[in-house]
């Protein structure tokens, strides 16, 4: 059986970020507590926030389920993981600079050059192109599991348009109008600067033609997509436009968004819309959700586009693995935060070892995300591993795999009153002029009992994130 | 040889379009052979956009034209001094690495046939005679006969019908030679034709496949040759669309029809159209 | 503002006035149905069909004017894009697109409204009593106006709200009152008959003006009262000049916060200014008809105008 680690519990005595909550734990009757779970329910049906996490699918109108019981970072636990979530984004940042340009980092052989350059993400049109500030990924979403008091592991970068900020921030409220006691007891840092940090972000990296104060939109696949509430959300909260590509037009150098009063100018887009469907000219020419032209302009300088289209391939589930080579090779540092080490199935030597030890690793498909196409082999029935057997040696090169990672606990409200659940953590980092990151993020929670798979779709929750002061 | 090119194109819409966005690859690529003597692409009522280099070395240009319109004349006048240097491209700065043009596209991808071609072939041993004997292999396989496909026939489709043009013929190029290994990209550009008798299109689309220690080879398999100092390369990209000289989108109902007129001529301007 | 969100909101309020003139039409049919003379009782919904404008639509749906039918079609039916039900939906869809652009208290208007009423969709449908329905409806539509009216930024956005209430409205009255302006034509009086009284009621209720008509003028019923009621009396919160001026008082707001006049200023003047001069015998001399039917087109190329100048997003 193996043992998992609990944030709050060592032995029999509490940890001490956590040693406030245990009062407030027991302190609760079980009306209050269901009471208190339906308000819950109520806030967030009441403003409408639903989702799905990105590329999870499912039904859009879902509430996901929110767990009261926050988890929590000490200060210096989150000193940590700010260094090396920060060291990341950088490194990844730098990375895609690199392969766009001279790509020195294959040049040197320390990444095998197809591996790259013929990843689907891997963008020909954008080569030869630097972004402002040299990003390519303004928003780096980094997937995180702890596994003991010390030891966090990477699950997967995210550096195109990594979702799910809105209940960082949402969570953040509900908490502090349902619990304000909590919130005087606990010194918990504040996370709702997000969105001006975000909007500061995305203005210093204004194009170079841009000579005033930029004017920043969010583009939108529109209403009907999943995180639209999202979009709308980050809109308000930052005091920009939220549009979608028929909003938008190109006339000469510049985009414009079509207003009552005419064009104006737009010199920075939040695009939370894939690379194939930004532009019809350039990409893919069936879209109807892009701005035909939007490439030319991005390429001479008239407008940024965030994330730089092509910053795909830097989160791509095989790069991945190459993440703390990159650190070493353009930061010259060694990594804070470790990957999860991986097997790769397409490399011979690997894929014999995965398919003798399938019962106890975790299978992914490279380019899945979101729980799907996934294999947890100590949890899956023996069918279950013989029909990824069966795919993986069809196609390795398509899939990836890990060891089963003990996932830490965390207190979680259930039907029975209160018990461990297995936890996961997505922290924002935001990448302009400066790296920053807010104390918090999304944490999410396998409500079922057992679970390692925290995603929305399969039966996941979230949970406030508190990073306590020191 | 000093070449003279008069490149008109017309789009006509049954009913006026709100506005047109272009985007061109018209301008002749900066190498070795290729001296640009003067050059002009306008655009009627067009606004010219953003251009830039991109990471192949082609120089792309945005234009907008503000609607409403029923017609817009794209043209392109120039004169090019050209050296033959034996199809292989020389002086051309580019940041693209090559193993990027290893990537399939929809009408490049080899099926069973396209495959077949490759069979025999060792790039390894020497990738120079195998592109070589892939644009022969080509050249025999898809007869040059123009009419018998469109803008949207793949290259499979092509070899199994046994007819195409240059398009047809330069994608099976391409999806024969990633087959085999070889990084291969389309390109288009001019030729001077008349001189062989032959009745190709002056606006003109060849392959380029890359060859370890001497870079990028053109080859031609509807004229049967390497470009030489006949042809004026202006862009490249992994297929016929991304490669294409204008690419545009109109805002509006209209039905789009075009006509397109080439003349390249050697020595000075005289005027000739076709359709 | 974006042309979009000022389009989603001129939609918006469109859909909401519209959302409460069907349920006003439901309410006067049913009405009439239970009255006594049953004779024009058919005759009635046909001419409330035609005032909705779906008259086509029922009629492929279900042929006869069947009084359960109607009340499906006017309240509930997705096929009848007036329904109370569709107009709701769209009012919501609308507004959920530019949920930044609304506050808190017009957006739980909104969002409430639309749930209450998939909660009503789905209770049987013996136990839904009409006028519970059409009370539902009032009340919501009104809290809607009125959570607009009392915390929504006087900005561009409450002009173009605004627009598509009085816009709306005038059409509304105008279509109304032409489906029935046989009722006033005052050669009914000269033969002594005087005003039919369920047919001018259904009017006035049509329009719950019937109190407010009393209160304004008092005295005998005459066709000319009422017309001048319904077309120039500034204080008729329905007449066409009441909308009218609305919306001039709106547009003339968008011109001074834009700086810049447009067509739409113009043409709305143009009809106020016609309005304000105009007197009901020279109405009845054009004849009620021609005159409404002129006015209803007038409105229409008003919308096109401001569709035009605002909200197509090819303003320059």
């Amino acid at each position: 059986m193996t043992s998992y680690f609990n944030e709050m519990y060592q032995g029999n005595s509490v940890r001490a970020p956590y040693a406030r909550l245990q009062d407030w734990m027991s302190a609760m009757p079980a009306e209050l507590r269901q009471m208190k779970q339906a308000e819950a329910e109520a806030l967030f049906r009441r403003i409408g926030i639903t989702f799905a996490v990105y590329g999870e699918g499912g039904d859009p109108d879902r509430l996901i389920p929110f767990d009261m019981f926050p988890r929590v970072f000490s200060g210096t636990e989150w000193a940590r993981l700010e260094r090396g979530i920060k060291q990341r984004a950088r490194a990844l940042n730098a990375f895609l600079v690199d392969v766009y340009g001279r790509g020195e980092i294959v040049r040197a052989g320390r990444i095998p050059a197809r591996l790259v350059y013929l990843n689907e993400a891997y963008e020909k049109a954008v080569v030869g192109f630097v972004p402002p500030k040299g990003v390519y990924s303004h928003i780096v979403g980094i997937d995180l599991v702890r596994t003991g008091p010390d030891e966090f592991f990477v699950l997967e970068d995210n550096c195109r348009t990594p979702s799910g900020v809105s209940y960082m921030l949402e969570n953040r409220e509900i908490m502090m109008r349902m619990f304000p006691d909590l919130f005087r007891e606990n010194r918990i840092q504040p996370v709702d600067s997000y969105p001006e940090i975000l909007r500061r972000t995305l203005a210093s990296v204004a194009p170079a033609k841009c000579d005033r104060e930029p004017t920043v939109v969010i583009l939108t696949p529109g209403h009907y997509n999943s995180a639209y509430y999202e979009h709308s959300f980050l809109a308000d909260l930052m005091g920009v436009e939220l549009v979608e590509g028929q909003d938008l037009f190109v006339e000469g150098e510049f985009v414009f968004m079509r207003t009552t009063e005419g064009p104006r100018r737009v010199d920075v887009i939040y695009r939370r819309i894939d690379d194939a469907f930004i532009d019809p000219l350039c990409f893919r020419p069936d879209s109807m959700l892009g701005v035909p032209g939007l490439m030319d302009v991005y390429r001479s300088g008239g407008v940024s586009i965030c994330s730089a289209p092509g910053a795909g391939v830097a989160d791509d589930k095989a790069v991945y693995t190459y993440v703390p080579e990159m650190i070493r090779f353009y930061l010259g540092e060694e990594p804070i935060l470790n990957n999860v080490p991986t097997w790769q199935c397409g490399k011979s030597d690997d894929l014999a070892y995965v398919l003798a030890h399938l019962d106890e690793l975790v299978v992914k498909e490279v380019h899945g995300s979101g729980g799907y196409g996934m294999l947890v082999g100590p949890k899956a029935s023996a069918d279950q591993v013989e029909l990824f057997r069966a795919r993986i040696t069809a196609n390795p090169a398509n899939y990836i795999a890990q060891p089963t990672l003990a996932l830490s606990t965390t207190p979680t409200f259930v039907a029975e009153g209160i018990a461990p659940r297995h936890v996961d953590l997505r922290p924002y980092c935001l990448v302009g002029e400066r790296i920053e990151l807010v104390p918090g993020g999304l944490t999410r929670v396998a409500l079922t009992e057992g679970s390692l798979v925290v995603n929305s779709s399969q039966g996941g929750g979230v949970k406030d994130t508190w990073v306590l002061a020191e | 040889m000093l070449l003279t090119v008069d490149h008109v194109t017309r789009y006509f819409y049954d009913q006026p379009v709100r506005g047109v966005v272009q985007s061109h690859r018209l301008m002749p690529s900066q190498c070795a052979g290729q001296k640009m003597l003067r050059w002009k692409v306008t655009v009627s009522d067009g606004q010219m956009g953003g251009g830039f280099r991109d990471g192949a070395g082609d120089w792309v240009q945005g234009w907008t034209v503000l609607g409403p319109v029923n017609e817009i004349t794209v043209q392109v006048t120039g004169q090019v001094e050209t050296v033959d240097q034996a199809g292989v491209l020389r002086g051309h700065k580019e940041l693209t690495p090559a193993e990027a043009y290893l990537r399939k596209t929809h009408p490049t991808e080899a099926d069973a046939a396209l495959a077949a071609l490759a069979e025999g072939l060792d790039p390894a041993k020497d990738a120079l005679a195998a592109a070589h004997e892939i644009s022969a292999r080509v050249s025999d396989a898809i007869l040059y006969t123009p009419d018998t496909t469109n803008a949207h026939t793949t290259a499979a489709e092509a070899l199994a019908q046994g007819t195409g043009v240059c398009q047809d013929q330069a994608h099976a190029v391409i999806a024969i030679a990633r087959h085999a290994g070889l990084p291969a990209r389309y390109v288009s550009g001019y030729l001077l034709v008349g001189l062989d008798g032959a009745a190709h299109d002056a606006a003109h689309a060849w392959a380029e496949v890359f060859i370890a220690g001497l870079g990028w080879v053109g080859f031609d398999p509807a004229n049967r040759c390497c470009p030489d100092d006949r042809y004026i390369r202006l862009g490249s990209g992994l297929d016929s669309r991304h490669a294409a000289m204008i690419r545009g989108i109109a805002r509006g109902q209209g039905e789009e029809s075009l006509v397109v007129s080439v003349s390249v001529q050697e020595g000075q301007i005289q005027s000739q159209t076709q359709q | 503002m974006l042309s979009r969100t000022a389009d989603n909101l001129f939609w918006l309020a469109r859909y909401m006035e519209r959302a409460e003139t069907s349920a006003r039409l439901l309410e006067v049919g049913a009405r009439i149905a239970l009255m006594p003379s049953a004779a024009g009782y058919r005759n009635e919904w046909e001419s409330l069909l035609h005032a909705s404008g779906t008259a086509d639509g029922f009629a492929r749906k279900y042929g006869d004017a069947v009084q359960r039918n109607l009340e499906s079609w006017f309240f509930f039916d997705a096929d009848n894009p007036s329904s109370v039900m569709s107009c709701v939906t769209a009012a919501r869809e609308n507004g959920r697109i530019v949920r930044t652009a609304l506050t808190t208290q017009v957006w739980d208007a909104l969002n409430t409204a639309f749930q209450e009423l998939r909660q009503l969709q789905r209770r049987p449908r013996s136990e839904l009593e009409l006028s519970m329905l059409t009370d539902w409806t009032m009340r919501n539509t009104a809290l809607v106006r009125g959570s607009i009216d009392a915390t929504l930024l006087r900005n561009d956005g409450w002009d173009f709200l605004n627009l598509g209430y009085f816009l709306e409205r005038a059409d509304n009255t105008a279509r109304l009152m032409d489906v029935k302006y046989y009722v006033l034509l005052p050669r009914l009086e000269f033969v002594g008959s005087g005003l039919d009284n369920y047919q001018w009621t259904t009017l006035l209720r049509a329009m719950s003006s019937h109190r407010a008509f009393h209160w304004a003028y008092g005295g005998e019923v005459t066709a000319a009262k009422i017309a001048h009621f319904l077309i120039l009396n500034p204080q008729c919160p329905r007449s066409l000049i009441t909308c009218v001026e609305g919306m001039t008082s709106h547009l003339d707001r968008l011109a001074r916060g834009y700086q810049r006049k447009t067509a739409a200023q113009e043409k709305a003047r143009g009809i106020q200014a016609e309005l304000a001069e105009l007197r009901v015998e020279d109405i009845f001399e054009e004849g009620l008809h021609e005159f409404l039917s002129r006015f209803i087109g007038d409105m229409a190329r008003a919308g096109s105008v401001i569709r035009d100048c605002y909200l197509n997003g090819d303003v320059r």
